[in-house]
């Protein structure tokens, strides 16, 4: 499994990092870091609540 | 089995992806009042008015995607009756839907002013109205926006972006009270000076006038502004009319317990819905992207599954672009005590709110790094120190 970030979509509103912050973080500049982009497959379910936070879908996941 | 979801908006939405996700497979339902697929509602205010080329609609899903779910759209009909002893929706075209599990996520519906609505005037709450506002926002208009709340907010950040004169008034003395407390306000309402807006406050509106479309607003303290175009952003109110006579609980939205069941089979999502939050130990109803989104496929897995269902807690969270700020929220500003963190003149900067010992929100401004590590610590409860010792940090 692959976090993937459209950087077009993502502003920075930081509800993935409220649902996961092991893997999403955003920096003080306002920049979203994905912190592990190949999270071990038990973490399948955060992930895809992850992904159903973002306001803006700049989340994907690829498997 | 017939589940039904009435209101087409983000938690309907999420209400039928939920329930064919926990494994439903029968007849689902989608009940819409605008004939729109459906789309995004805070990029209306947002980006939608940005100068340049006109954005595509920000629809959620394609056509092809909700097929997919095998769901029966019915949009552009709304619902106008609910009889929760034959089980029963009605729609405005006479169909009435049988349903064994409901869920009510009819949103909210914008405020307009007393009196008839002329040309020129609009809310910001549909597609619809996001489009007309943005045209006439592109031929140069002279803008007078009624409310100081963060709809209005958005679209004098939208008009001064275009260096288009705009005014907004505020009936109360100081706006957005209510949403980020008495003490904060101001620090708000002043970044309007900053980029060039007027604000007025504590000033009515008394007439709006005009040959065939708006041409004048006259206030309560007889000024006339000139204005080509007025947006009313004074709030919104749930839609529940059509749920009165039903013998569920309504009071300022449908009344659910903390799983978010209204009712026998009945349960209740986003803006509309007014439940009990555990995560504060009050009555809540709110009107922002995050809850609705979880409250929606939330909602649609306790109505399948009602003797296994799971409260919903949640922080509340919402953001704001103000021309090129942004303001974001979590937790409430109901508190004992504000702190600020940062100058309030300047372009950053945090305000924490204590409840007790613990930290109750967090109103930031230009602070994207920090306001979820604020989130969280409300989540669990950190105290009051903890939460200053982080933002001194």
């Amino acid at each position: 499994m692959r976090i993937v970030l459209d950087e077009s979509k993502c502003s920075s509103l930081g509800m993935c990092e409220s649902v996961a912050p092991n893997v999403f973080e955003v920096g003080d500049d306002g920049a979203l870091t994905v912190l592990n982009p190949t999270p071990p497959e038990d973490q399948r379910a955060l992930m895809e609540e992850a992904v159903a936070a973002c306001p803006t879908g700049a989340l994907s996941i690829e498997d | 089995m017939t589940f039904v979801v009435v209101g087409a908006s983000l938690a309907g939405l999420r209400a039928v992806e939920a329930a064919r996700k926990a494994g439903y497979t029968g007849r689902l339902v989608l009940v819409g009042a605008e004939p729109h697929l459906p789309y995004d509602r805070p990029p209306l205010s947002k980006a939608f008015l940005d100068p340049g080329e006109p954005p595509p609609v920000p629809h959620h899903r394609t056509q092809d995607e909700l097929d997919g779910l095998d769901v029966e759209l019915r949009l552009g009909s709304p619902a106008t009756g609910l009889d929760t002893g034959a089980r029963e929706v009605e729609l405005a075209d006479g169909e009435r839907l049988p349903y064994e599990r409901l869920v009510l996520a009819t949103g909210a519906q914008a405020r307009h002013l007393p009196g008839e609505r002329l040309p020129g005037v609009h809310a910001l709450r549909t597609v619809d109205d996001a489009r007309a506002v943005r045209d006439a926002l592109d031929s140069g208009c002279r803008t007078v926006v009624v409310g100081a709340g963060f709809i209005g907010s958005e679209v004098a950040s939208a008009a001064r972006k275009r260096d288009l004169p705009v005014t907004v008034l505020e009936a109360a003395p100081m706006p957005l009270v209510r949403a980020v407390g008495e003490q904060m306000a101001p620090a708000c309402a002043a970044l309007h000076a900053r980029h060039g807006t007027e604000l007025r406050c504590g000033v009515g509106v008394t007439a709006l006038e005009g040959d065939g479309r708006v041409e004048r607003v006259v206030l309560s303290d007889g000024q006339v502004l000139p204005a080509d175009l007025v947006v009313v952003g004074i709030g919104a109110d749930p839609v529940t009319d059509w749920l009165q006579g039903s013998g569920l609980e309504l009071d300022d939205g449908v009344v659910c317990d903390e799983t978010l069941r209204a009712g026998d089979g009945v349960y209740s999502a986003g803006d509309v819905a007014r439940w009990h939050n555990p995560q504060f130990g009050r009555s809540m109803r709110l009107e922002h992207w995050t809850s609705a989104a979880e409250q929606g496929a939330a909602a649609a897995r306790n109505a399948l599954d009602p003797s296994n269902a799971s409260p919903y807690k949640t922080v509340p969270y919402f953001w704001s672009d103000w021309y090129t700020d942004k303001l974001q929220m979590v937790g409430v500003p109901a508190a004992d005590e504000v702190k600020v963190v940062g100058d309030l003149d300047g372009e950053r900067w945090v305000a924490l709110y204590r409840c007790g010992d613990a930290l109750a929100g967090a109103l930031s401004l230009n602070l994207p790094g920090k306001i979820m590590k604020y989130r969280a610590m409300i989540v669990r409860g950190a105290t009051w120190d903890d939460a200053l010792s982080f933002a001194a940090a």
